[in-house]
């Protein structure tokens, strides 16, 4: 599980296909831009996440 | 020399500047240890808490040639300079599991450097000197287009001069940063990064807020910069199918070179405590963020109308029409404080390599503590002066290319060592094959007929030479394991890399 929460947002990122429009817009940042700038903090509370559940040697 | 100075700029650069130099020196006494020790000058002696661990770095991987060279290839040809947006947030989930495990295994048998790891785990000095060549090789050019991040700014604030005078201010910056390195070790750059992430953070913030607003925001920006790539091939919001394969790979290969780099492990190891570090994975992506929201200056820069023959010129000009002019100083001196950082924790990651991989074991095994401790500040001088050199005789191109082939290598010992924090099933005669083999294709691929390419093409899709070096070399390791069996005793047992105490 902890491993799976930690690849989560690393197949995201590399999935171009998912994000490779300029719709939808958000406040007139193409889809590319913002999809890949949320996915930063997205990706640091999955690795809180993993660190919850993995203990110490996590 | 100085008749097109901007005075105003310039004293804000000049006053920070001297601030980070007296911290420079003053942080000798800072977390005071014996600074004839390798761990202490050149780890801080692994006391650093998750707070200094978190600026150091942040200060140390977001470098100022990287704030300069992201936007400048966003400017260029647009979303495919976000590659590094991926490219940081692959490398953190990384970071969460392996490195605590390196930092447990280096405080249980005293490992300074990743090379002395690769000999605790398969007993092999070729291995050794292949991972620590590799290291110093891909260090120096990285130390020398810190520089040319400072270079650009200075010239920015309207500093001109003929032949050997332009380099002048560049110069006395870095005799500074070496004698202050030379006396401080670790604790210098540690110190200084609190000053320059403090001003990189209050320069992005104010620039992703007052920029756009001044150019009728966000959409607005948008808008022009996409009729600025309208019509040309490989350019524009979105990638081209030819460039998702390379947009891909450049993005894994950059996260699997990056903590193979010597300064980055320098970071990692200076660390209290395998706790520091997971926190610190869970916290350094705020920089990553930073980073993506100044990709975001070079799109601004064609809705400012900002026209420069060199890209990487766009943003200081950008900064320059924007804002105040003491704003646009204080802005420059966050770039190149931010060169600083890194480039002084580079310097001591490459000697701290040197002194441990390379002279004790083929030169003197003798070698005492105290003499460790001098060749290392010794060798953070020589670094410093090579990577000064490369700046001043050679083409800045060299060092951009050199630069890129230093990826490609710094991959070539992520088998070797990542591999090694969970197995002791490959042989160390079976890796240091693969490297041989992943660091010449690597190269090879990387020689263009008139420039080295970063990318090939394999299979009709585009791919990142250091990929698809490293696939080879990890073929040949493996298949090499089966043949090379030589079952190697090593002191290190699995409970050395699991969580156990912390030195904080």
């Amino acid at each position: 599980m902890k491993y799976v929460l930690l690849i989560i947002p690393c197949v995201l990122s590399v999935w171009v296909p998912l994000y490779n429009s300029i719709e939808p817009t958000l406040a007139g940042i193409p889809f590319f831009f913002w999809f890949l700038l949320v996915l930063i903090p997205v990706s640091s509370i999955f690795m809180w996440a993993a660190s919850r559940i993995g203990g110490d040697d996590a | 020399m100085i008749d097109h100075l901007n005075w105003t700029a310039t004293v804000v650069f000049v006053f920070f500047f001297a601030i980070v130099t007296v911290i420079g020196f003053v942080a000798a006494r800072w977390k005071s240890g014996n600074l004839d020790e390798l761990h202490e000058w050149g780890l801080g002696g692994r006391r650093f808490g998750a707070w200094i661990t978190w600026f150091l770095l942040g200060g140390d991987l977001y470098t100022a040639y990287t704030v300069i060279a992201v936007p400048a290839v966003v400017y260029a040809i647009g979303s495919y300079g976000f590659f590094a947006v991926p490219y940081t947030i692959l490398i953190y989930p990384f970071v969460f599991l392996t490195m605590p495990r390196l930092w447990n295994v280096a405080r249980e048998k005293g490992y300074i450097t990743g090379a002395d790891f690769i000999f605790g785990r398969y007993r092999n000095k070729g291995l050794e000197l292949a991972v620590a060549f590799t290291g110093i090789l891909a260090t120096m050019p990285y130390i020398a287009l810190q520089l040319v991040g400072m270079e650009k700014v200075i010239q920015a604030l309207g500093f001109q001069g003929q032949g050997m005078m332009s380099h002048l201010p560049l110069t006395i910056a870095f005799v500074i940063l070496a004698l202050y390195t030379y006396r401080s070790g670790l604790r210098a750059p540690a110190m200084i990064a609190f000053v320059k992430d403090i001003m990189i953070y209050i320069f992005v913030i104010a620039a992703v807020v007052i920029i756009p607003a001044k150019l009728g925001g966000y959409g607005a920006v948008f808008d022009v910069a996409a009729k600025a790539y309208a019509g040309k091939a490989n350019q524009g919001l979105t990638l081209s199918p030819a460039q998702i394969g390379p947009f891909i790979t450049l993005a894994i290969g950059s996260a699997m070179a990056l903590f193979m780099y010597p300064h980055s492990l320098t970071g990692v190891l200076s660390a209290s405590g395998p706790k520091a570090i997971r926190r610190n994975a869970m916290t350094l992506p705020a920089y990553s963020l930073l980073l993506g929201l100044i990709a975001l200056m070079g799109l601004m820069a064609h809705a400012a109308g900002i026209e420069v023959a060199n890209p990487q010129d766009a943003i200081p000009q950008l900064l320059l029409k924007m804002f105040p002019d003491w704003f646009a100083g204080f802005c420059f001196a966050a770039i190149a404080i931010g060169a600083l950082v890194p480039a002084a924790v580079m310097s001591i990651g490459a000697a701290n390599t040197f002194t441990r991989n390379v002279w004790r074991p083929f030169v003197n095994p003798a070698i005492s503590p105290l003499q460790e401790s001098q060749l290392a500040k010794l060798m953070s001088l020589i670094v410093k002066v090579g990577a000064l050199a490369v700046i001043i005789l050679m083409p800045t191109k060299f060092a951009l290319d050199l630069q890129l082939l230093g990826g490609v290598w710094m991959i070539q010992i992520f088998p070797a060592v990542i591999f090694g924090l969970y197995t002791r099933w490959y042989s160390g005669e079976a890796l240091l094959a693969g490297w041989v083999v992943g660091f010449g294709l690597g190269s090879y691929l990387a020689w263009g007929a008139t420039a080295w390419v970063p990318t090939s093409t394999i299979l009709g899709y585009g791919a990142y030479n250091g990929v698809i070096a490293v696939i080879a070399n990890i073929v040949v390791a493996t298949a090499l394991s089966f043949v090379f069996r030589t079952k190697v005793e090593g002191d290190i047992a699995n409970a050395d890399f699991l969580d156990a105490r912390s030195t904080a």
